[in-house]
């Protein structure tokens, strides 16, 4: 499984630290550094090293190439005619920012300064680095169900994962929470390995994009549980069944699965930048118009934080086009030091 | 994956459950990709902690009995083990630091 914030293993005292290092261990001052290392982030670096700004970019240390590491096929990022698997096109995106003079690391941010003219990143050694601006594209993480009992078996049944744990699941039989492409993408993976898919989903219409829909509710091996959401998971040392209600009458009623795959979206990665970044209602980063502008001159932002919306990894490469040439007009305009 | 030893269903007993020394054990399997991240992470922590504790990994493809007899159902799952006994254990690949925290018996 894959669990949601993988972002700051900061404490108290690496900040501290990290805020008297800045004067002494960070004398460059960069053009840009980029966090995060999806669609928008390697999109936004290879502009902007194309741009010769010699963009930094911090890519996480385990969140590396983002959502789509976890994926398998790909087969709606126009340029790859018979589809690619995620992972290869993550790394085919790395090559091509690599080769214009991106200089990767693949290290946890755990903390931001974002005032005044020149911003400081902080990482997880707590080693700063200063840039004129910034470029925010973290992405999201999965969302949780919100129940005890699905922390305390995660590992044991209750899984983020299909392509990770999936195997575990041989001839099994398993529920995939949710009613999205990733859910659809889940429920049909696991029929790879599962004896029968049920899938519980809060209304009684897919979200799912129309293929990925009719692939999913034509198997045979997936059924479907329509308007119920999920009570309680039950088990005592590894996952047992769901406590299931029913919303539209309200009855409850229990389904025997040994394995649970939570599909129910995702929630933008805001945590570096709370208090210090307006948010939308949806929790978004707020950005100006059509621009990747955040509350905060020089900041800018790309990809799944600012997208309540559409979330795609085309989308989220083209925003981080948008942020790239924003940061490029951004220092075309500063007053020369 | 790491660069660690492989232990397999047959010599874990030996090389986990009798080992003198803490071991931190990394069950894996080749077609998960959260786990080729971790290998790194995993391989400097074994470099850094050499004195303090073993680092192996366990390919559950080709060990299943072990995986399943620790209830493992998500990989990456890193265990760490000490005097024959389960002391901790994170499920998904996460930062150094978050073993270093977790695991900060052995790794302080």
């Amino acid at each position: 499984m894959w669990p949601a914030n993988l972002a700051g293993a900061s404490t108290k005292e690496e900040v501290h630290r990290s805020v008297s290092n800045a004067e002494n261990t960070a004398s460059e001052v960069r053009d840009v550094i980029i966090v995060g290392s999806g669609p928008a982030g390697y999109t936004a670096a290879v502009y902007t090293a194309r741009a010769n700004l010699k963009p930094l970019l911090l890519a996480g240390s385990v969140t590396a190439g983002g959502e789509l590491m976890n994926t398998t096929d790909v087969e709606n990022y126009p340029g790859f005619p018979e589809g690619i698997m995620g992972p290869d096109l993550m790394e085919n995106f790395e090559k091509q920012a690599a080769r214009f003079g991106t200089e990767i690391q693949f290290e946890d941010v755990t903390e931001l300064d974002l005032d005044g003219d020149i911003k400081t990143v902080t990482i997880a050694t707590g080693e700063t680095f200063r840039a004129r601006s910034i470029i925010l594209s973290t992405g999201s993480a999965y969302r949780e169900l919100g129940l005890a009992n699905e922390k305390r078996l995660s590992g044991h049944g209750v899984s983020w994962c299909a392509t990770c744990d999936g195997f575990f699941f041989k001839d099994q039989d398993i529920a995939v929470i949710g009613g999205g492409d990733s859910a659809m993408e889940e429920a049909l993976f696991l029929t790879k390995f599962a004896r029968s898919v049920t899938v519980v989903h809060r209304r009684d219409t897919l979200r799912a994009s129309k293929i990925m829909a009719d692939r999913a509710l034509a198997h045979e091996k997936i059924n479907f549980v329509w308007n119920t959401g999920v009570e309680d998971v039950l088990g005592g040392d590894k996952v047992t069944g769901l406590r299931v209600k029913n919303l539209l009458d309200g009855t409850e009623s229990e389904l025997a699965v040994t394995g649970v795959f939570v599909a129910i979206g995702n929630d933008p990665r805001t945590d570096l930048v709370k208090g210090k970044l307006d948010l939308t209602p949806q929790g978004t980063i707020a950005v100006e118009g059509r621009s990747s502008k955040t509350s905060v001159k020089g900041v800018f932002a790309a990809g799944d934080v600012i997208d309540p919306t559409y979330r795609q990894a085309i989308t989220a490469s083209g925003s981080g086009c948008v942020a790239a040439v924003d940061v490029e007009h951004y220092l075309a305009d500063l007053p020369v030091a | 994956m790491s660069n660690a030893k492989d232990v397999t269903d047959a010599s874990f007993s030996t090389d986990v459950l009798a080992s003198d020394k803490p071991v931190i054990v990394d069950f894996w399997a080749e077609w998960c990709g959260p786990c080729r991240k971790l290998g790194p992470i995993l391989d400097e922590i074994s470099v850094e902690y050499s004195e303090k504790v073993d680092v192996v990994k366990v390919n559950v493809d080709d060990n299943p009995a072990i995986a399943a007899e620790y209830g493992i159902t998500s990989i990456p799952a890193v265990y760490l083990f000490q005097g024959g006994e389960v002391k901790g254990s994170v499920i998904g690949a996460r930062p150094k630091q978050y073993f270093e925290k977790e695991f900060a018996d052995v790794l302080s």
